[in-house]
């Protein structure tokens, strides 16, 4: 008899018990964690708060807890890879093993790799590489605790600690996710909610320019929904657009308001 | 007429600083008609230019600059020298010896070995190839002795002040000779560590402090109250 | 990974004006694809497989179904799981080893579509609870890099599902055994991926190899039977503004009618 080629899928260890909630919103449209709808999550960020980096930025967005840091522009290593007309831009998203619930093995997903491309596409649009050929601007985004709408909160700081780095920029870029849970259209999806929910979209902006630089969709939406689901987002992104200029500002003004004292 | 922030109001990238027919100064861009900020830093007017005096940014090489800059590599040619700029110099052998010498013969580690600072001035540079510098001049060369400080580049103007005024008065309260690079590199030389010690945080305030004005006052006092403390103990 | 190749200048430019009046360098207009060819099982070996011609891009899947543990948090469910290879002989540009940015990413949508759209009827491939599913390996292998690699692996994907069969088996005394016979996978659902680029400030649909190397964005989004998106990823260092997503998504609606019928068809 001839006997069917057994090929194990990656073996889950330890799962810990995860009660699956019934449900995601209750009948007042509140979330699991008390929010509204159309409600963000709180929101932390802090700017230049690593010595080595040439810019760095840190947020915190519910229970993310994510550190973004820049190294450049500076010389192309390998040398092949420099670009005689712009500054090549490499950006690298990694999740710490502790980051999530079952560990996570240091090595580089297929997810991270997609999501380290996405993200510098992302952050792409708003930098001048025009002015800086032959070298090479370095992006960093360390996920240290991980709650759904990671690339999100990545592409918001990583773009603060560009602007820390003093690297000229077209504008800001904020990103935020909306999606559908429970049938209803909700802002800034935690893990819960984008693991149980019917779609995610997350998305990134430079506001000033009305130019969406992220745009994914996984789930199933008709097109109506969608077209909400991005205005959702939208909102979500200008508001955390505020925070992060607000942040960046914050070291100087708190000096102005020290020394006026 | 279109302005939409007062001067010296903080700016961050992507603010809209003006509109219809202004030109775009430094740290700014043009896009379809409209300014806006590309660094973080104070806006300033003048008649129809706009600019921001950027806080933070890196520095980036200019002809004519003098710059301090360490030696990081010793090549058959020259030198190879960190400007704290995205792109390393180049120092030649034959801007240095004299006369005509022999990659074979020549014993470039003796004259500037990996680690020493220099003193240069930027000779050339363009976007096809790496800054070029020289040392053939009065005041440039190897340092010998004293300390080195790093602020943020956009930062020197404030440092010399004007007219010089600023250096001059931190030369005069800390007894100390300073060189200034233009790359955000300063070196201090002083007779006493304290001394130097005073010189270093007259920079860092400034550094810390140049977006608000009253700055050469502040940092005046600030080294006379430091002297004070130190003749008591 | 390679730098991009450098496209003449001229040619740009070329395309460029083309685009913003309207037309494409080989005539076609902004929303037409290119000629479209789809064969099915061209590799008798595995359990299903197709070639997509799409213009001149060239891309295979071929399927395996093997035996293995499902996922702890869906223990009745079969496992999909999709590689794709960008392999040298394809373009100058591929290089051998590993998947890089680009593999990874072309597999993940096309695995999304395929996924969100729930086409494959997971629930029936399991053949001991907990213990025993079978896994769909979707292989998409790229021949020719001629331009909109996605939308042909798409294609060819679902090409390839169509024409997948499983063997019969029987479970005794706990040994899975195969009898004769073959069903074909069950699937429920037509996902079908549309390519834009941006040139210009204009969208266009299904780009050619110069095309992409001028544009300075992409945007995917992939349609169910029911016209509902099911995935959408933006690529490019370029962006797009809302209107140009909405916009994308209405001619999205018509073209996957269309193709559809030539992939379900064939």
């Amino acid at each position: 008899m001839l006997n069917i080629p057994k090929r194990k899928t990656k073996k889950k260890r330890l799962k810990r018990p995860q009660k699956k909630p019934e449900k995601l919103i209750d009948k007042d449209d509140t979330r699991l964690d008390g929010r509204k709808l159309n409600e963000l999550r709180p929101v932390k960020i802090e700017v230049g708060i690593l010595g080595n980096a040439d810019g760095s930025a840190y947020i915190e967005q519910g229970k993310n807890k994510i550190l973004a840091a820049v190294y450049g522009p500076k010389e192309v290593h390998p040398r092949h890879l420099a670009r005689p007309d712009r500054a090549v831009l490499r950006c690298r998203y990694h999740m710490a093993p502790f980051s999530v619930d079952e560990r996570k093995s240091p090595a580089p997903s297929r997810r991270e790799v997609e999501l380290s491309k996405v993200i510098r596409e992302a952050l792409e649009p708003s930098i001048f590489v025009e002015y800086y050929p032959r070298t090479s601007i370095d992006v960093f985004i360390e996920v240290l605790q991980a709650d759904g709408g990671t690339r999100c909160a990545g592409i918001t700081a990583a773009s603060l600690a560009l602007a820390d780095a003093g690297i000229p920029m077209r504008d800001l870029v904020v990103a935020c996710a909306a999606g559908k849970v429970d049938g209803c259209l909700v802002l800034d999806l935690m893990d819960v909610e984008d693991k149980g929910g019917e779609a995610d979209v997350p998305l990134a902006l430079m506001p000033n320019l009305n130019a969406i630089t992220l745009l994914q969709m996984d789930g199933s939406l008709t097109i109506e929904e969608f077209e909400k689901a991005i205005n959702l987002a939208l909102e979500g992104c200008k508001q955390l657009y505020t925070l992060q200029k607000e942040a960046l500002k914050s070291k100087y003004v708190a000096v102005k308001e020290a020394v006026e004292e | 007429m279109p302005l939409f922030y007062e001067k010296r109001q903080l700016v961050t990238p992507g603010d809209l600083l003006a509109e219809d027919n202004y030109i775009a100064g430094d740290n700014t861009y043009k896009d379809n008609g409209k300014i806006y900020a590309s660094r973080i830093g104070l806006v300033d007017y003048e008649a129809r230019k706009v600019h921001v005096v950027a806080l933070k940014a890196f520095y980036v090489p200019s002809i004519e600059d003098t710059v301090i800059g360490k030696v990081v590599e010793v090549t058959t040619g020259g030198w190879i020298v960190d400007i704290n700029a995205p792109y390393f110099a180049m120092l030649r052998a034959s801007d240095v010896i004299d006369r005509p010498f022999k990659p074979q013969t020549s014993d470039l580690p003796s004259i500037f070995d990996v680690g020493d600072l220099i003193i240069a001035k930027i000779v050339a540079y363009d976007r096809t190839r790496d800054p070029l510098l020289t040392i053939h001049e009065p005041g440039l060369g190897k340092i010998m002795r004293g300390q080195l400080v790093e602020i943020t580049p956009t930062k020197i103007p404030r440092v010399i002040g004007r007219k010089g005024s600023m250096v001059s008065m931190i030369k005069r309260e800390t007894g100390c000779q300073i060189t200034i690079g233009q790359n955000g590199l300063i070196l201090i030389s002083g007779k006493t560590p304290d001394d130097e010690r005073l010189a270093v945080m007259a920079l860092h305030k400034i550094e810390e402090e140049s977006h608000i004005s009253g700055l050469t006052d502040r940092v005046t006092e600030m080294l006379r109250k430091e002297k004070e403390g130190v003749e008591h103990t | 990974m390679t730098p991009p190749p450098i496209v003449v200048r001229v040619k740009q430019k070329r395309i460029a004006e083309l685009v913003s009046s309207g037309k494409r360098l080989d005539g076609r207009g902004l929303t037409d694809y290119r000629e479209i060819q789809v064969e099915a099982g061209v590799i008798e070996r595995a359990e299903g497989s197709s070639r997509v011609r799409l213009g001149k891009t060239e891309v295979m899947v071929g399927i395996k179904i093997e035996i293995g543990t499902p996922f702890p948090d869906v223990p009745n469910e079969g496992v999909i799981i999709v590689n794709a290879e960008l392999v040298p002989l394809a373009s100058p540009t591929f290089e051998p080893g590993p998947p890089n940015e680009n593999a990874v990413e072309l597999a993940r949508i096309v695995d999304r579509g395929i996924r969100e759209s729930k086409a494959i009827e997971l629930e029936k491939l399991c053949v001991e609870p907990g213990k025993n599913v079978f896994i769909v390996f979707i292989d998409v292998y790229v021949l020719n890099h001629d331009g909109n690699l996605i939308d042909a692996s798409a294609m060819a994907a679902l090409a390839a599902l169509l024409n997948t069969k499983m063997f019969n088996y029987e479970l005794k005394e706990g040994e899975i055994k195969i009898k004769p016979g073959y069903t074909p996978l069950p699937i429920r659902n037509y996902p079908i991926a549309v390519t834009f680029a941006k040139i210009n400030g204009k969208l266009i649909v299904d780009p050619w190899l110069e095309e992409e190397q001028v544009m300075d964005a992409r945007l995917t989004m992939t349609l169910d039977k029911d016209g509902k998106i099911c995935a959408i990823q933006k690529g490019g260092y370029g962006y797009f503004t809302t209107q140009q997503i909405l916009e994308a998504a209405k001619i999205t609606r018509e073209k996957t009618e269309e193709l559809r019928k030539i992939v379900v068809k064939g």
